[in-house]
């Protein structure tokens, strides 16, 4: 058995996240924890979140994760989803500027109020199934479709200094990175645990992953 | 190519069974919530959302376990309302599994509930659920499954929810909620003109082209139905299907 750790920081749907870990893969145990230890540990790490980017930052920061986080991008399989995922840019445009943890170069930027697709205003925030255009080959998405939906929600969007991170885009008025990778880093925008099969296969791809 | 509208079937839940009333009255049993949310999720519902309409508030336990066995084995979106009032009611819905709450009753006796709500969860997670009513010339809200007149205008509560942090409204036609007759178009038209988050229209449906109405009329970004489906009228396949061969952009 292989273990995956799904790090609570106090934010973020930890129990859809693990329950769908759970679900997607039947040789791994899921351990939701706020234990350097036992995140250290893991073979595999989650790094969740829904909410504000600078109480994120800041649970990181107050309990010492943001150095395990660190840690674990250098070392195992991890998996940054949503605001996990934009807080491993520089900065965020939210909460009149954030700084965020700078494991990739680029910002987090907020959509604008005035975008249209043909007629229609774009509402902000971006909610709803969307499709994922994938930019890159990568193990996450084997046995997954160019194209498929999955389901965001989400205001703010990361902007990668370098376009070779960027494994998916996405379309919402402007063209978006949906989702990173770099190395053994992968992180997405959108909510796989929300995103019924395609989802699932991601996670499942995640937890056979080495990380290469 | 771009973003989908929704499909989301709505499951009035009381004591742990599905009901659906017409115009909230006369109510018909439809089954087991899990049951009935695991096949919506294999018809490739978009969105689940549960209303507990229980009465009483001992029995509020009961929905907690019917969200918390959905999340287990269903991987889409959870929306639970009826009966949100407090901070504590949220956190327990959201630890159950539910991925946002709406709130309606309490918003309109304490509109600074959903500024907390925002505050403390992301607006993400909080949909504000309108229950209007055409009076004369424009919309009001009501309470109490459309019994009680607040003399709220509708237009301006959208407005001032949406200003409070609502990351969604979810507005319902009391007049024509359970009549099969369609949306209030004019009603969603106008409230979709007028805020910048999503809406989700409610409250009438009672064919797929009432569906496609919601959008092409209604302008609405999600459309949300209960007895057309729990009854197995129509399947959410079919209503998807006849949404995308009327040129709307439909997760398939």
């Amino acid at each position: 058995m292989s273990t995956v750790a799904v790090i609570d920081y106090g934010m973020g749907n930890l129990h859809s996240v693990s329950k769908a870990l759970e679900h997607a893969g039947n040789k791994t145990t899921v351990v939701v924890s706020s234990d350097a230890d036992a995140i250290l540990k893991a073979d595999r790490v989650v790094l969740p979140g829904v909410g504000a980017i600078r109480d994120c930052i800041n649970e990181l920061k107050k309990t010492g994760l943001d150095q395990v986080v660190q840690e674990c991008c250098k070392t195992k399989p991890f998996l940054g989803v949503c605001v996990g995922m934009q807080a491993l840019m520089e900065s965020s445009e939210e909460n009149n500027g954030t700084t965020c943890l700078g494991i990739f170069q680029g910002q987090v930027k907020r959509f604008a109020n005035d975008m249209k697709s043909n007629n229609d205003i774009l509402k902000v925030p971006h909610m709803g199934w969307n499709q994922v255009h994938q930019e890159t080959e990568h193990a996450l998405w084997k046995n997954i479709k160019q194209d498929s939906r999955f389901y965001f929600v989400h205001s703010y969007y990361v902007e990668t200094t370098s376009r070779d991170n960027m494994t998916a885009s996405t379309d919402y008025g402007i063209g978006f990175t949906s989702a990173i990778a770099h190395e053994n880093i992968f992180a997405v925008q959108f909510h796989p645990e929300k995103s019924q099969h395609d989802g699932l296969q991601l996670y499942a791809n995640f937890l056979q992953w080495d990380g290469q | 190519m771009g973003l989908a509208k929704r499909i989301i079937p709505c499951l009035d839940v009381d004591n742990g069974r599905v009901v659906k009333g017409v115009q909230f009255v006369d109510i018909r049993d439809a089954g087991d919530p899990v049951e009935i949310a695991r096949r919506y999720d294999k018809e490739g519902a978009d969105e689940l959302t549960f209303l507990d309409i229980t009465a009483s508030s001992d029995n509020r336990e009961t929905m907690v376990h019917v969200v918390e066995e959905v999340a287990g084995e269903v991987f889409i979106p959870l929306t639970v309302g009826g009966g949100i009032r407090t901070v504590e009611d949220i956190r327990r819905m959201l630890n159950a599994g539910a991925d946002k709450v709406a709130i309606n009753t309490a918003a309109v006796f304490n509109p600074e509930f959903v500024k907390e709500a925002a505050e403390k969860f992301g607006s993400q997670c909080i949909v504000v659920a309108i229950d209007a009513k055409r009076v004369d010339d424009h919309w009001e809200i009501f309470t109490h499954g459309g019994r009680k007149p607040t003399g709220i205008d509708a237009i301006e509560w959208a407005q001032k929810m949406v200003d409070y942090g609502a990351g969604e409204l979810l507005v319902t036609s009391m007049d024509r909620d359970g009549t099969k007759i369609g949306f209030d178009n004019e009603l969603m038209s106008t409230i979709c003109a007028h805020v910048n988050v999503p809406v989700i229209a409610s409250g009438g449906v009672g064919n797929l082209d009432h569906l496609v109405e919601g959008i092409t009329i209604g302008h609405a970004d999600a459309v949300l139905a209960a007895s057309i489906f729990h009854f197995a009228e129509y399947s959410i396949e079919e209503a998807k299907q006849h949404m995308a061969n009327a040129g709307i952009e439909v997760r398939l």
